[in-house]
Formats: C-alpha cells, structure tokens, sequence
C-alpha cells in the first residue's frame, strides 16, 4: 500500500524574519514544512534534542546556528554562545554533551585576529563544559553576504541516568522552576548593537547549565518532568510550547520571577515584556511537587544556582495557556512571541 | 525600581481599589472611557479591571496613534520608498502594520530598506550615514510625539540635511474626543484623560469637555496606582455632581503644558482642513502637516504621493471598536481572522490597540486565581 503524501500546512508565500524568532511563526514553520517532509508522521512533541538509539544505545543529538550580531558583547561572544547553546539543547533534554562538530560560514575580508578569538573562545568553553570538538567545516561567502561569520555546531550526548523527561508527564500539581534571573542575554545585545543610545551595566547570561542540571537530576531523579532552555521567544514562549504539548495550564506568580533591575528599566522604556526576552543561560524545570523543594535546593547549592526560585505551578485551567498572577491578585494571559521584537539575537 | 515601584506597591493598590469600591453607587453602571492606548495597555498587563466592581466599566478609546492610521497612509508611504534609494524609518509599533500589499516588515524581507528608529532624531542620524540615499521618515503620533518630529525638521533645516523628509501623519487628540462625544450611540460618564498628550498640552484644552459637556476628566499617570487613583477622582466628582478637569499625574504633567515643545509645533506644523481617522471617518483639523517653509523636508510636498484610499474589510468592526461601542470580542473577526499574527484591523497590531490587549491578556474566559500563597 502506497505511503499517504505528507500532509504540509505551511502555506506562507515567503520567508519573514519571524519564522526564525523562535515563536509562533517558527512553530508553524517547522510543524507544517519540516515535519511533515522530513520525520514523517507519528513525530510527537519537538523537544530540544532528539533521542535516537544505536545499537540498543540511546543518545541525544542536537544542531543550532548561531548568527548573532554583534559578534562580541559584554559577557560573551558567538563563539561561547555557539557551545552553550548546543551543550544547553542537551542538557535539558536529559544529556551530558560528548562531542560537538563545528561548522564556520566565514565572509571574505572577515579580520583573522576576530576569528581567532572566537575560535578560542569556543576552545575554553568547549574544556569548562567538558566536551570535546570533534570536527568541522569551513566555507566563505562573499564579502557582505555573513556578517563576519555564522557558526553552527551540532552535538551529541549520552543521557543522564535516571532522567526521563516529556511534556506528556507532566501534570496538574507540578511545579515550575527557574535557574535565575531572565532577559540578561536578550537586552545585552540589544544595547550592543547601539542603535538605542541606551547604556546599562548588563551581561549575557550565556554559560552551560549542565552542573545545574546533574544536580538537579541527583536531588529529584525521576520527579524530574521536562526541562528546557528558553532562548529566542524566552521563558513565555516556552512555557506555551510545554502548555499545549501538555493540555495543563500554566500558573506564574509574577512577584516570584527574578528580573534584573536593568532589564526590568530597558523593558519598561522599550515596551517589551521580559517574559519574551532571550536566555542563554537559564533553563526552566517542571517538578513534581513532592521532589520540588529537594530539586530547588540541588540548584541552589550549586555555583551558579543562588538564584534560583520557583515561579509557578501547573494547574489544570487555562488549559493549553500561560497564566501571570499580577501583584494585585489579576491576572493576565501571556502569549508565544508574536513576529520579533529583538532581530537575530542568538 | 524608583517611581515604578512605588506605583505598584499591592497594598496602595488594594487601598485604591476598595475606595472605588466605596465611591461607586452600586444602584448606578459607570462607563469610563480611558482616552489613551498607554492605558489600555497598562490596564490589561496589570490586571487592573479585575480590581474594579461590575459597575465600573472602562471603554477603550481611540488613543493609538497607530490603530487610527487609515491603511491609504502606510501605502502611500510605502510606494514611495519602494526604491532602492530610499530608506523607510519608522517606530517598532508600525512595523507589522498591514497595508494592502503588506506590512513594512513584509517590505523588508522583499528587499526594502526598512529601519526602525526609537527617535526621529535616529532617522536623522540615517540621512547623515546613508548620504547618497534618500531617508523618509513615517511619522506618527498624537502630541506626544509631534515636538520631536518637529525639531527634528528643525534641526535638518538648520545642518542643511536634504537627503531626510517627513511623511507626517501626526494628529491631535482633542478632535478625536469630540468626534466620539459627538457619536449618537455613546453614552459616557468621565475620561481617564491622556498622560503623555498632557506633558505637551497640559490641561486646559480639555475644559470644555467638563463645561460643554459635563464629563470630568481626570489626566492620569501609566502605572497601575495612578490609573486606578484616577478612576477614584473621576467617582468622587461624579458623586459630588461636579464636572472639572483633574490632573492626577501632576508630577510629570504641567497645567499649562510644554510651552517649548508647543512652540516647536507651531513653528513647524499646520492644521490640515480635514484628516481620514481609521475608524471614525473624516475629521477636520484633526491631524498636521508640515509648514511650506519646511516644505523640502516634507515627503508630500517633495514627491509625488499617490493619495490612496482604501475603505476597511467589511467585516471588521474596527471604527465600533474604536469608539468603545463595541467590546474587541464582540468584533465578528476578532481572534479567528483577526489575530496578533496576523491582524485584518490595526487595532489589533499595536500593543497599545485595544483588540491586541485584550487577545494577548484575556481572550480566554476569566481564571479563578488563589493567591501565591498556595505555593
């Protein structure tokens, strides 16, 4: 019997930088064109990494490109962020990174003394996550064509034991947490670029989050439900994608969230809601309730985890939505990001 | 955060609301219109009318700059900048604007320079950097944003800038009110009056609104103390049968206005005879345009601009909504044509529209919410 032609949904006359914001218009992108054509049906929810078995072995393995302009900024640079990034993509899917291949769309006419220091930038942060560069590619572009230079990297990882993490697990009860303070990444780069005559004492927040997550897995195991980084469309879009894939609806106490003054002042004057803003070095964790107040000290013992909090709660109404408690006892519903407020930032 | 913080301490605001709780005759509905899409905005994100008695009701009204743009203006300003010499600049809030043939961002991915700027001052910054490309500058705004617009003119006229000019679309708000007052099926009981309009035209403009018409005003801050201490002025003096104009954000707001950036304005900008508003039709003298002494940096007196005219879908309701005779979800559209992504009116595009903020906070039935506590 003939296989039915994939069912494609995706029917957009071109491609938007929004496609590529990480929010709404990216989910229709790769849930009605890629999907569809590429993994064919019985595909469930997209996580951050996709698990595949060898040889009765399972490992998870992940790609990211990274296109960041500019290409240095305060507390980090598309070399550090092009590691991170991959060993985060892992990390939350439940596995430690081993190996990464890298691969340099370089422009003609990019400065050697520029490359060099991304290249090792990406060596230190290769050896303080503690994973190895395995391989890589290199091509050039014409002059113009790659804003000095995009870096993709693709990794694999062997799954932490004890872990076993689905949007399907999670349930009415569950608590949310996080692993510090959200929108660093994202109003960095957008002071960085210059364009806003604005100045803030801010850095990325990009580093691995790996030894947050092992902790986190040897304090809680199996109460452990679903992880991930949220990076474009930030913690908002996230907890939408973890709202629908679930059917459970998604309670925050805003008071709770954790946003750096600077951020919260740059939000406030440009309209933004640092519930969309970028992260590259945070994840959220939704844990049952019983193991929560374990999890949460894990993360907060551990260098780099003082910071951490628990921001909500799953519930079973609004269904299929994210849900801000404000202040005063309202509330209001928060969406997936819509188009880009923040072009190319990760 | 200083003077943020302080505007929404919970306990002032539970203060707040319990007095519009005491103020308000329960025998009697009140239909407050918040003139301005700040405080829409604000009112949504924060929450704030579930703070607010069942009859209280808050109409949202025509204060966005971008929601009352009539599509004919983003295609004139787009056809003429769709050649590579140009550079469009415009305000983030106009970028996913729809025009007949898309919006600014689609134009963008098609290959137009199109920028957007957080000042005119930056599209003039542009013109400086781009010498050999022409820099038009969309722009919009009550008369908040108009001072700056104007200066910036100045100040090309002033370094002899010529490769910079204004599509001006800039309107005044005080017609719009009169429009809506004037509208048959409105029934109004006071105005959370305009916060940043009133840093530039202070107070008195208002006046006749509480004389003529016998509706108080009350000019409001943005945070959620300020809007929700307005509504209790508004109660208050609807209680004690008064109608006068309050100024409730005095700390940002003079009575008497910006008399600098009043001056700026006239040296700059003229009254237009009439103006098309999305929604509320033709207005006279509600909108500006530039003087012809400024003429050279006026993109309508420099070059050609087609005047197109493009009557609203049907079956949106945007001007009803406008005029707060409609609530947003009452529109046919809204939420199933009309969404954030992909907006049929403007009302639904800014931020500041009262369709988006009401679909992106609470386009779902009201949540029951237990306090934080039961964490």
């Amino acid at each position: 019997m003939a296989t039915p032609a994939p069912k494609i949904k995706f029917r957009e006359p071109q491609i938007e930088m929004a496609h590529g914001a990480g929010g709404k218009a990216s989910r229709r992108l790769v849930e009605g064109l890629f999907a569809p054509l590429l993994f064919g049906a019985g595909q469930g929810p997209l996580g951050d990494a996709a698990h595949i078995q060898i040889n009765g072995t399972r490992i998870a393995m992940t790609t990211d490109s990274f296109v960041v302009n500019p290409l240095r900024f305060p507390g980090g640079s598309i070399g550090e962020l092009a590691i991170n990034g991959t060993v985060n993509d892992l990390a939350v899917s439940g596995a430690r990174a081993e190996a990464i291949v890298v691969t340099y769309v370089l422009e003609a006419g990019l400065p050697t003394d520029i490359l060099e220091a991304e290249v090792r930038a990406m060596g230190k942060a290769a050896k303080e996550a503690g994973v190895r560069i395995a391989g890589g590619d290199t091509k050039v572009v014409e002059h113009g064509k790659a804003d000095g230079m995009y870096v993709t990297t693709t990794g694999i990882g062997r799954l932490i034991p004890g872990v076993a993490i689905s949007p399907e697990s999670v349930k009415p009860g569950d608590k949310i947490l996080l692993s510090g303070p959200i929108g660093d990444h994202g109003i960095t780069i957008l002071l960085a670029r210059g364009e806003l005559d604005l100045e803030a004492e801010i850095q990325s927040d990009t580093r691995s989050v790996l030894p947050l997550v092992q902790s986190m897995v040897q304090a809680a195991g199996g109460g452990i439900r679903w992880m991930r980084d949220p990076t474009r469309g930030g913690v908002a879009t996230s907890l939408n994608e973890l709202a629908r894939d679930c059917g459970c609806g998604i309670v925050l106490f805003e008071e709770t969230i954790p946003v750096r003054d600077t951020v919260r002042g740059a939000c406030e004057l440009l309209g933004l809601d640092p519930l969309h803003i970028a992260n590259e070095g945070q994840f959220l964790a939704v844990v049952a309730a019983d193991r929560a107040d374990a999890a949460l000290e894990a993360l907060r013992q551990t260098p780099g985890g003082a910071e951490s909090v628990m921001i909500g709660e799953v519930r079973d109404e609004p269904a299929g939505s994210v849900l801000v408690t404000t202040l005063y006892g309202g509330g209001r519903l928060v969406d997936m990001l819509v188009g880009d407020p923040l072009p190319r930032i990760c | 955060m200083k003077y943020v913080d302080e505007f929404r301490a919970p306990e002032l605001i539970g203060k707040a609301g319990e007095e519009i709780r005491r103020l308000a005759d329960s025998k009697r509905h009140y239909r407050i219109m918040e003139v301005c899409g700040g405080h829409t905005h604000a009112i949504y994100r924060f929450g704030l009318k579930d703070l607010l008695p069942e009859n209280v009701e808050l109409i949202h009204g025509p204060g966005c700059p971008v929601c009352v743009l009539p599509m004919g203006r983003i295609d004139d300003g787009l056809s003429l900048t769709a050649k590579p010499e140009f550079i469009f600049a415009a305000f983030g809030d106009m970028m996913r604007v729809p025009g007949t043939h898309g919006s600014p961002l689609e134009y963008k991915a098609r290959g137009m320079d199109v920028r957007i700027v957080y000042s005119p001052a930056d599209a003039l910054k542009l013109a400086r950097l781009n010498p050999k490309k022409h820099v038009v500058f969309f722009a919009i705004g009550f008369e908040t944003t108009a001072p700056s617009t104007a200066l910036t003119i100045i100040r090309a006229k002033s370094e002899g800038l010529t490769n910079f000019s204004v599509f001006c679309n800039h309107v005044t708000i005080i017609p719009a009110i009169r429009a809506i007052l004037d509208s048959p099926d409105m029934r109004l009981d006071g105005f959370v009056g305009p916060g940043h309009v009133s840093t530039v035209i202070g107070c008195r403009p208002y006046e006749w609104i509480a004389q003529e018409e016998g509706k108080p005003v009350v000019v409001s801050g943005f945070e959620p103390l300020d809007i929700l201490q307005s509504i209790v002025m508004l109660l208050g003096q609807l209680r004690n049968g008064e109608s006068k104009v309050e100024n409730q954000y005095k700390r940002v707001v003079p009575w008497e206005g910006n008399r600098a950036a009043l001056r700026a304005m006239a040296e700059v900008f003229e009254l237009r005879p009439y103006f098309e508003w999305r929604g509320l039709g033709f207005i006279s003298q509600s909108a500006l345009k530039i003087r012809s002494a400024y003429g050279e940096w006026d993109s309508e007196q420099r070059f050609t601009v087609p005047g197109v005219r493009v009557t609203d879908p049907k079956a949106a309701q945007c001007g009803e909504v406008l005029k707060g005779v409609l609530k947003p979800s009452q529109c046919k559209l809204f939420g199933r044509e009309c969404t954030p992504e992909q907006p049929v009116g403007a009302l639904m595009v800014s931020s500041e529209g009262s369709c988006a903020a009401h679909y992106n906070y609470s386009q779902h039935k009201p949540v029951t919410i237990a306090s934080a506590a039961a964490v």
